[in-house]
């Protein structure tokens, strides 16, 4: 039998020949200190392919049940889950390896940016890294909406109108974006194709390519301090480095195996625990009290939308990505030489935490922050009538704009009318109010904007009593009102 | 001929040929690249037209005067197998009649100007509010507050047989409105 298995390796590697390529290649050696401790810092890329392997044979066992068609993919998807046995198990591991894999590639990358793993020679493999992070990107998002629910059909909403920012050509890009005139069964199509087609197989393009460079490249040694990288030097240094190396395909590779194990034991249990992630209802767009959120790779972007200044935000949707991508990158062309020790770049170091800190802070914004005030405290009363006893004729029509702007919808009214200090401003209060677009984000609590204690609006009242306050003409009161809102 | 070359002297016939085989080779593939990549890339970038269509959303009598309310419909700008997604929302407020005893409406769309997010409508406060970044409108759809850059987006309607219809609106964004179609 053995000798049966032994022929037929023979005859097999007579014609494919990997005996004499294939296997050196693997066997080649790697810088012995990868085989120390310091080879824990080495295992994060090789956990992200063993999560995106799991990412293909989960993808594959849920296309065999989900029909990609906009009147179906709801039942399918709660098909999945309820009925279809482990159907609930295999979503919810797709889902949560999506996620680790995306976690390790960050993990990775950091790792070889610290490191300077990306310098000379390896330039190359980290711009197949980056592209590796882009479609990662991609498949988070287009599998998101692949989960046909309101969260999907508003994602999409909120891409074609990010598209439709696009300066000349929007119109023609949101409808290549949705594939056709309104979001729908062509829309889920396209991003159906997306996310089974045409970014995997970029991927594995990609990934091919990443791998071969690995291999042919070879594994950097780890950093030490004072020991720096000269493109002039550097391949006669690591090949001396090599003459004591050992094997990459060997002992080197445990920790490799150990840690994906570990990383797959936590995701399949995470699966297992919090089961598969929604579809959180049907896709109704009629429905109301939808509040979309992006899955969470995007909620920084998604926060920094809210926060940005409108007058910045065409350029933070298309040009902002552009330069962070390009950055990203560059990284390599900018310092592809030096030192590589974290400890000799401080602002290697100090770029990693900025970046971090403000991803991290945007995120937890976009997961907590209520940008829209929870109506369950509007009130449309009159404002009351001891308020406004006394007033000065223009305090008075103040007061009308402020009733019928339904300004106590988010602003309170203590004291008498007034006695709120007119800020001098110097346009109408509609105008100026319309200016500040992050009004409705300040105020994130239940009940109405409380009085600062002085007799003032904690809100932006000013605006109201200010053409009087200034003795200019009276309040253009008239023209404020909405149409259709007859006193 | 350089002396003592190798090179039997039909090289300097074949050339001929040879660049003649090059040429043709070249315009033949030139040739099949066109008429594949031609269709072929049509087909991907293509954008499909089809002409407005008018939706009824139900006699004038439905509509009180200075009163939002939401009038659902399945638009039939999109495919036979839409479902649920089909469904489209619009916002309708009879604001009354011109002095030449036209009736007039406001038919917004549901759809934020800032990022597209579905806007709800509180008639307590009169205000519409989007759940996405705290977009406000007021109720003739005008922006109040928050990020959005412009106003509601306002549908193309009229008043057909006592029936008030309005254009199936495609989905909007600020370089494609909806007023554009009319």
């Amino acid at each position: 039998m053995v000798r049966l298995l032994k022929a037929l390796g023979n005859w097999l590697d007579a014609r494919l020949g990997f005996r004499e390529t294939l296997l050196p290649m693997m066997r080649h050696p790697i810088p012995k200190a990868v085989e120390g401790p310091m080879g824990w810092w080495y295992v994060f890329g090789s956990a992200s392919l063993t999560f995106f392997i799991i990412q293909v044979v989960t993808g594959i066992g849920l296309a065999l049940v989900y029909v990609p068609s906009a009147d179906q993919a709801y039942q399918t998807l709660l098909y999945l889950d309820y009925d279809q046995p482990l159907g609930w198990f295999l979503r919810a591991l797709h889902y949560y390896a999506g996620s680790g894999m995306v976690v390790m590639l960050l993990v990775h990358m950091t790792q070889v940016f610290l490191q300077g793993a990306y310098k000379y020679p390896r330039e190359l493999t980290w711009v197949l890294g980056v592209l590796l992070l882009l479609c990662t990107m991609g498949m988070f998002f287009s599998g998101q909406i692949l989960r046909w629910d309101p969260d999907a059909y508003w994602g999409l909403a909120v891409a074609g109108a990010m598209a439709g920012r696009v300066p000349v050509i929007g119109p023609w890009v949101v409808h290549l974006l949705l594939g056709g005139e309104i979001i729908g069964a062509d829309s889920l199509s396209r991003f159906f194709t997306l996310h089974v087609f045409v970014i995997p197989a970029a991927l594995m393009f990609f990934l091919a390519v990443h791998l071969w460079l690995v291999l042919r490249c070879g594994v950097s040694a780890p950093p030490v301090p004072g020991q720096s990288v000269d493109p002039a030097t550097y391949d006669a240094e690591y090949h001396e480095e090599l003459k004591t190396g050992v094997p990459f395909l060997g002992d080197a590779l445990l920790k490799d195996i150990l840690f994906s194990s570990l990383a797959v034991i936590a995701v399949v249990a995470i699966a297992a625990v919090l089961g598969p992630k929604g579809p959180t209802g049907p896709p109704d767009p009629t429905l109301g009290g939808a509040n979309p959120r992006p899955e969470w790779p995007f909620l920084w972007l998604f926060a920094l939308l809210s926060l940005s200044p409108p007058a910045a935000e065409t350029f933070i949707i298309l040009v902002f990505p552009m330069i962070v991508i390009l950055v990203l990158f560059l990284v390599p062309f900018f310092s592809n030489r030096g030192e590589r020790a974290p400890s000799r770049r401080p602002v290697a170091v100090l770029a990693v935490i900025v970046a971090y800190t403000a991803l991290g802070a945007l995120t937890y914004q976009g997961a907590t922050a209520p940008w829209s005030p929870a109506m369950t405290a509007w009130s449309g009363d009159p404002i009351p009538e001891n308020m406004v006893q006394q007033s000065a004729p223009v305090e008075l029509q103040g007061a009308l704009v402020f009733q019928y702007k339904n300004c106590r919808n988010c602003h309170a009214l203590e004291g008498s009318w007034h006695a709120h200090d007119a800020q001098p401003v110097d346009r109408p209060g509609q105008q100026r109010h319309a200016r500040r677009r992050q009004h409705a984000g300040l105020r994130q609590t239940d009940e109405p904007a409380r009085d600062d204690g002085a007799g003032r609006f904690s809100g932006e009242p000013a605006a109201l009593g200010a053409a009087g306050g200034r003795g200019e003409r009276p309040f253009p009161i008239r023209e404020a009102l909405m149409p259709g809102m007859s006193p | 001929m350089e002396p003592n070359s190798p090179t039997p002297p039909a090289e300097t016939v074949t050339p001929t040929r040879r660049v003649f085989f090059r040429w043709l080779t070249g315009a033949v593939g030139a040739a099949a690249a066109a008429i594949l990549g031609f269709p072929v890339v049509r087909y991907f970038l293509g954008v499909r037209e089809r002409p407005a269509q008018w939706v009824t959303l139900g006699p004038l009598a439905d509509f009180p005067p200075n009163e939002t309310r939401m009038i659902t419909f399945d638009n039939p700008l999109g495919q036979a197998w839409d479902g649920i997604t089909a469904r489209t929302g619009v916002f309708v407020r009879y604001e009354g009649q011109t002095e030449d005893s036209a009736d007039q409406f406001r038919v917004l769309a549901v759809n934020c100007a800032h990022l597209g997010c579905p806007v709800s409508w509180f008639p307590q406060s009169g205000l519409f509010m989007c759940p996405c970044h705290g977009g406000v409108y007021y109720a003739n759809g005008e922006h109040a507050s928050g990020p959005p850059p412009r106003g509601l987006f306002h549908c193309v309607w009229r008043v057909q047989d006592g029936q008030l219809q309005v254009q199936a609106p495609h989905y909007p964004t600020l370089q494609d409105t909806l007023e554009d179609t009319a």
